[in-house]
This record gives C-alpha cells, structure tokens and sequence, in this order.
C-alpha cells in the first residue's frame, strides 16, 4: 500500500471519531404554535431534543394520532451503532498500520454497505412510526399516515416536517469517499503493477 | 425677487424637514404592533381599588396581563389555592382584598433592572413584591402601626429600601381614645422597608412622626443618594371635615428623611424596639412554590427627637401630594394640590439650610427649614391642582394638574412653562417610562385619568378609568391613543420589553419540583386516605387527568385535590374545577402543583373537568369523583383507562 492510500485511511479513521460528538440527523416539526420548531435530533448512540423537553413534547402531540412513544432506550440502533463505527475506526487504523490492501477492500466494501444500511433502516425506522398507529387514536384520517420526511420537508396534518442530515453524516460521507478514494487508488496501483 | 423666493423655498424646506421626524407617522401608525412585533415596554398600571396590577404593553394600549396581589382572583385561583392562601394572611386575620397605589420597578445604580416589581396597598397597610421572571407575586410584608399605606413603595437607587408611611394618623399603638383628642393621640409613621434580599423582605426601621397625614413619597439619588422625601398634608392635625380643616395652612411640609443618619442610630441603638405582631407571606418562585406566613413579632422605632439630624420639614405649599426627585438628582419638586404655583426644592440648598441652621421652627424635635432658604423657584402659573411629576431625562419635568386637566411641561432648572398638553378630564399620576428614576426613557408620557365621561362607549353608570398616551420623543408632544383601564390606576411604570422578555421564564421545571404532593409521572398518580382527608396526587397532561375516575370519598371527608400539570412546554397550562367547590378554579403552570381543597356535602357522583382550553379534546379533559354517605364502605378506588387501582 502506497503512503497515500494508508495516510487517507487513516485520516477516513480519524474524522469518523467526530461522529460520536455530532449529530447524525435532525428533523424539525414547524407549526403557528411552534414557529421555532419542534426539534428531535438523531446522534449515533441516542436521540435528543432541540431544548431539553422537545422530545417529551413530540411525543405528546403524537399521542393523537396513535404514534409510538418516541423511547431512545428502546431503540436498538442506537446501542449497535456505536460498535459498528468503532469496528471501523479500529478496522481504518488497522490498514493504516499494516498496509494490509485486503483488509482496505474489506473497509471499503463493509462502509458502503453500513451506509445503504443505514439509510434504509433509518428509512424503515421512519415507516414503522408513521404506519404502526395505535387503532384507538383519539384522532384518525382514513388513508392518512406519519413518516417523516427523510430528506426535505413534507406537510404531516398541522405541521410541517423537515428533515435533514446533520455535521455526523457529513463527516460520516466525507470519512467514507476517503476509504473508497483510498481503496481504488490502491486497485489501480496493484493493476499496474501486475 | 428671485433671492427672496429662493430663501422662502430653502425655509420651507427646512422647516418641513425640522418637523417630519415627530410627525413623519401618524398616530395611528405609531400604536399599530403588526402581527409578529411586540410592543416596546411593558406597563406595570396599579389596579386601585381591584388590589392588582395591570400590564399593558406600549405604544399599543394592550392590556397584557393583570398580576394578582392584594386581591384573590378567581381566574387563577390565587388566594384560592392552598399553595397561594397564605399571601393574603394578615394580623387581621385572611383578607381577600387591596388597595393597591403605586407600583414601583427595582433599580440598580438608579435605573429600573426588570428584576422586581413593588407595590403597596393601603387599607391593610402591606407592600408586595412580584418577580419580573414570571409576574407572579412572591412576597407580602404587612405594616404595624400604619393607618393606610400610602406613601409607597419608593425605592433607594440601589433596591435596599422601599418606603412606606401612614396615610392616616391613628393612636400609636392603637387605643381606645375619644377622636376628638386627636392632637394628643395620633401619631404616623414612616417606614423603611429592606427590600433587596428575595424572601427576606423585613421592616428595617419606623420613623415615629407627628399626627399628619402622609401622601407620596421619593428617595434622593446622585448627591442626595441617602435621603427620602414624604409630602404631609393636614399638618393643621384636622379630625374632621378635612376637606375645609386641613386646607387651613398656606404651607405644609416635606418631610426630608437621612436614612443613612438612621442606620447610624440604630447601629448606636439610639431605637426603641417595640413588640407587635405582622405577617410575612412568601411564596418560593421555585421548588415547591407554597406560600408560608411567618409572624414578626417587632420593629425598631426611631424618635426624631433622640437621633438628631434623621429629618427635617421643608414648608411647602399648600396640601402636597406629590414629591418628586430630579433624575440629576438635585432638584424636589413639591405637587400642591391647591397650590397656585409649582415649588422646586434644591437639595444643595437644602443641605446648606441645614449646615447653617436656618430653621423657622420645630415641631417634636423635628427642625422646619426656612421655605425661602431651600426654595429653588416657584414655576409661575403652572395650572391648578398639580399633583405628581416626571421627567423625560432632557431637562424636562411634567407635572399632572388634576383641576385645570392638563400636563405641564417645563425647564425645572430655569422655572420656565414650556407647553402644556390636554388630558380629557381629571389627570391623577402620570408615567414616563423611567420616568421617576435617573435614567428615563422619555419617550411616552402616560398621564392617568381619575374621571372618564364621554370619552368611550357608555357602560352604565360606571365607565371605565383612562389614559391617554403621548409621544414626547419629538419638539412637541403629539397625542397617540386613549386608554382603557382596570380597577382605578394611581400610578405606573414602564421599562423596555428587551430588559423584560429575556428573563421571562417559559416553564416550571418538572424536575425541580419540590411540592410535597407534586406527581411527576401518570404512574405516581394516586388517591390516600388520612383519617377523614383524602389525598388525590393527579396529573394534568393534554388531555386528561390521572387518575379521573374517583371513588371511596364521603360525606365529611375534606378531598385535597394536588394536581400537577406534567407539561413541558409553554403556555400549555390545565385548569382544574369540580362541581360545588366554595373557592375558585385553579390554573396550574407546566410543571407546577396546586390544590383545590373541596368538602363534598351530599353523596353522589361530581364531575371535574380542565378549564383552560388546552387542545382539540379539551372538552374531553374531565372526570368523575363518587362521593359516599358518611359510613358508608366503599373502598378508595381509583384508575384513567381499564385498569383501577383499589386501596384497601
Ligand atoms: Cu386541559
């Protein structure tokens, strides 16, 4: 491994670590009485509110509608997640330190599939709040359902909800193409050599 | 020709461009608050006789808010609930009325902070402080040996002490004596009240001063920092007929009080500590919030006579009600009601007066002051019946005048009549926001109506108090909007909403809720029997009570509704009422606990219910409580949903 693609993996590595101390995903939910915006912001390892009872207050407007408590103890996502990406930063360093090419792949490969993975299960996170309402609901409109916007913003019955990702999945993004970059320097390097 | 045209253009050019920056909006724009502005200060209005206070925003007129403070208010159950009962408590026993007269902001370095407000009532002679950081009144302090406390609350510049003094004389210490003995019976006060420490108000010392009545009062900032001024009328000591008997004399007096010279004696121990009995109400503006009366049992008398140099008489004419200080500091203006000109003391002459002993008497020990010898200027045929006076901090005094209806502007250093503005019928106080302090904000001028007529829509024989609002900002003071009152507004103060807003607090903190029956989560609620009180710990979240299906209480119990409104967010509070209660609804704050105490009298099944409109299924927001025959063996059961919880 060239001493490019082991100092990119190492700095891939080293801005990862600025995810356990940036959010990951914000959504906001806006309404006349809420100009400032109901906030509930998404960290790797919980969920937290824009002032400190937001959350308590997200989830007391849902309750009309039959939405689940939103419970971050509840969550798996948050107590894997965490172990994931610090398998990665390990794993990042790792290659740095041996200039092991396989183990860049196996980096290279493993953080696309986290990414899609992610999405998709924060996609289907979303879904499963919006759908699984409970039967009861004091309020209920045929056909209607709750998920949240993943990206952008989406009018939800009184309120408009915008969601966006946040300093962690940009930091998370920019880690990420660094491996890659890394990775493919190196495939091209080892083809001419061959 | 050409050169004459030209300067008549250029001259009206310029005189159109002098007069466009006060004029440039007109009224109406000026008091017009599009959707989404606020106003530009708050306005604190004493209520009088409703023993309140009333907040108004400017240059709108809005009435924001009225603060309960002497008077119990069903609205939110102030006075009403067990957590706010005691801040009505006084040696006369519970008293769900005041009269409350003249608000007063505290300061710092004589400038209004926007940490507290004060106000006293006369009647039943307390003092109040509210706290800025939610409006709620947090502290009472009863007066002894007060007859009607009037002349109050002034503040030093620094908040250290506000002032109170008896309106009325009365046997000090009361006493069974003929009223016509008057002059040998009757004696005032005047007190000093600390006033800085939150919880601790406490009466620092009482002047014992001669059987006059006390009027107004202001304390001396910049060089007279350390000195208190209080107008007296019926210094000719009338008991009765006081309109014709106490009209007698051509000059009264204001009593100049050295409170620095009274601290010295009483660190001398030249007092005379007297036993009584006065009542303390404070409620903690966090942690559990109920409020507890805690009885004083004496004050610290200081006699004129035995600490000389506390006081002194400045003769002034005739009947003053108003006593004003200069935000300079130098100058006392003196507001006779039926004076025929406008006094303005000189602290500086004042001072000499005194260095050079130039008395004209001495009533009990206490030296009168030569009136020529302290005596500034008189300003000219003012108008008729000044009475109180602000300043605009640009050299300008305007004193309300409350039988010719008008406000007169002067050059109080020159004694010079400036411009005066009508006030449509009987102007009692009038405000400058800051008005009274060292820094104003001599923007608007609020001059307080006493009388009304024609002014608004006919209500009855009653129609409501006024004020009329104007901007002074400009060379000449334009009129902006008349005003609506409640109650019968003495006086005011104003300070800028930004030193306001971002003090004020959104909610009660749940967690740091301290209140002994406060129920933090929907799991907590529940219902306990002691002896024949029954305990309801509930909760009010948006939209229902936990428990809300009650049973198991009888005939003859006394039912303690602690309910506590476990919302965080702002203004989502929850009323609470029940069918037959004798008291009034509660309006409980996020986060906050208030009881309801309610005694059922005959067996059957009450409905309880949220009185604040406080979401679409607000009506849905409400419960039943089943109330047995005395005897009867029903067990305490209790339960929100399926699921009921039996207490055996
Ligand atoms: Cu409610």
């Amino acid at each position: 491994m060239s001493w490019i693609s082991r100092g990119l993996i190492a700095l891939a590595s080293i801005i990862m670590i600025g995810i356990y101390f940036k959010p990951l995903w914000e959504i906001t939910l806006y309404a006349p009485q809420y100009k400032e915006g109901l906030k509930m912001i998404i960290w790797v390892n919980k969920i937290t509110g824009g002032t400190p009872h937001d959350l308590r207050n997200i989830n007391l407007l849902n309750h009309y509608v039959g939405m689940k408590k939103i419970d971050p103890n509840a969550i798996p996502e948050l107590k894997i997640l965490p172990v994931i990406f610090g398998f990665m930063i390990f794993l990042g360093f790792l290659t740095a330190a041996t200039g092991n090419t396989k183990l860049l792949y196996a980096w290279a490969i493993l953080i696309i599939i986290i990414g899609i993975a992610s999405l998709a299960d924060f996609w289907w996170w979303e879904y499963d709040y919006g759908h699984n309402l409970n039967p009861h609901a004091p309020i209920k409109i045929p056909g209607m359902a709750y998920q949240p916007p993943m990206f952008g913003c989406k009018n939800l019955l009184n309120f408009r909800a915008c969601a966006f990702p946040s300093t962690g999945t940009y930091l998370l993004a920019v880690s990420g193409t660094l491996g890659v970059i890394s990775a493919v320097i190196e495939f091209f390097r080892r083809r001419k050599t061959q | 020709m050409k050169a004459k045209l030209k300067l008549t253009l250029f001259s009206a050019v310029a005189a159109g461009l002098v007069s466009v920056p006060s004029f440039a909006q007109s009224p109406a724009e000026k008091v017009y608050i599009p959707h989404g502005k606020y106003d530009e200060f708050y306005a604190f209005l004493s209520g009088g006789f409703d023993g309140q206070v009333n907040v108004y925003g400017l240059p709108s007129g809005r009435h924001l808010k009225t603060i309960p403070v002497f008077s119990a208010y069903p609205m939110n159950g102030y006075g009403y609930s067990e957590e706010t009962k005691a801040m009505l408590m006084t040696s006369h026993g519970w008293i769900p009325w005041g009269d409350s007269h003249h608000p007063e902001l505290s300061q710092t370095n004589g400038v209004p902070d926007g940490r507290w407000l004060f106000i006293n009532e006369n009647n039943t002679p307390r003092v109040a402080r509210i706290d800025l950081k939610t409006f709620e009144t947090t502290e009472i302090l009863e007066i002894p040996f007060s007859g009607g406390n009037h002349a109050s609350t002034f503040i030093t510049p620094d908040s250290k002490y506000i002032t109170a003094a008896t309106r009325f004389s009365v046997p000090i210490p009361q006493k069974d004596v003929p009223i016509a003995e008057y002059k040998k019976y009757f004696k005032g006060t005047l007190t000093f009240i600390r006033a800085d420490k939150p919880g601790k108000m406490d009466i620092a010392f009482q002047i014992l001063v001669p059987g006059y009545d006390y009027d107004l009062a202001h304390c001396g900032k910049g060089p007279s920092y350390g000195w208190c001024f209080f107008t007296s009328y019926n210094t000719e000591q009338a008991h009765t007929l006081l309109e014709i008997n106490a009209s007698m004399k051509d000059k009264d007096y204001i009593a100049a009080v050295n409170w620095k010279r009274a601290e010295q004696c009483i660190a001398e121990g030249k007092y005379k500590e007297v036993k009584t009995k006065y009542a303390h109400n404070y409620r903690p503006p966090e942690g559990d919030r109920i409020a507890r009366t805690e009885w004083k049992t004496s004050v610290k008398w200081i006699i004129p006579k035995e600490c000389p140099g506390v006081m002194y008489y400045l003769p002034t004419p005739k009947s003053p009600h108003g006593v004003d200080v200069s935000p300079d500091g130098k100058y006392i203006i003196g507001g006779g009601k039926l004076a025929t000109v406008i006094p303005i003391h000189s602290f500086e002459k004042m001072i000499n007066a005194i260095k050079n002993k130039q008395f004209a008497g001495e009533v009990e020990g206490i030296p009168i002051l030569k009136y020529e010898a302290v005596n500034h200027c008189e300003v000219p045929n003012p108008c008729l019946g000044p009475l109180h006076t602000e300043f605009d901090g640009k050299g300008r005094a305007y004193t309300s005048c409350f039988i010719s209806s008008d406000v007169v502007i002067y050059d109080y250093k020159k004694c010079k009549v400036l411009d005066r503005v009508p006030t449509y019928y009987s102007v009692g106080h009038l405000m400058i926001p800051g008005g009274d302090s060292a820094k104003p904000w001599g923007k608007y001028l609020l001059p307080m109506n006493k009388i009304t007529k024609d002014v608004f829509l006919p209500t009855g024989p009653e129609l409501p108090h006024a004020a009329q609002l104007y901007d002074i900002s400009g060379s000449k003071p334009q009129f902006l909007l008349d005003m609506t009152e409640l109650g019968e507004p003495h006086y005011a103060q104003a300070i800028p909403a930004s030193i306001l807003m971002k003090k004020s607090l959104k909610i009660f903190e749940l967690d740091k809720n301290t209140h002994p029956y406060a129920t933090k989560s929907e799991e907590a609620a529940k219902v306990v029997r002691k002896g024949n009180e029954v305990h309801i710990y509930m909760t009010a979240i948006r939209s229902h009570f936990t428990p809300d299906n009650i049973e198991g209480v009888k005939v003859g119990d006394t039912v303690y509704f602690h309910v506590t409104n476990i919302e965080q967010d702002w203004d989502i509070p929850h009323g609470f009422a029940v069918l037959g209660a004798n008291t009034s609804n509660l309006l409980i704050m996020p986060g906050e606990t208030l009881t309801l105490k309610w005694t059922p009298k005959e067996p059957g099944v009450y409905p309880f219910y949220c009185t604040d409109f406080c979401s679409a299924l607000h009506q849905e927001m409400q419960g039943y409580i089943r109330v047995s025959p005395k005897g009867a063996n029903v067990p305490i059961k209790y339960g929100t949903g399926e699921e009921m919880h039996v207490v055996k």
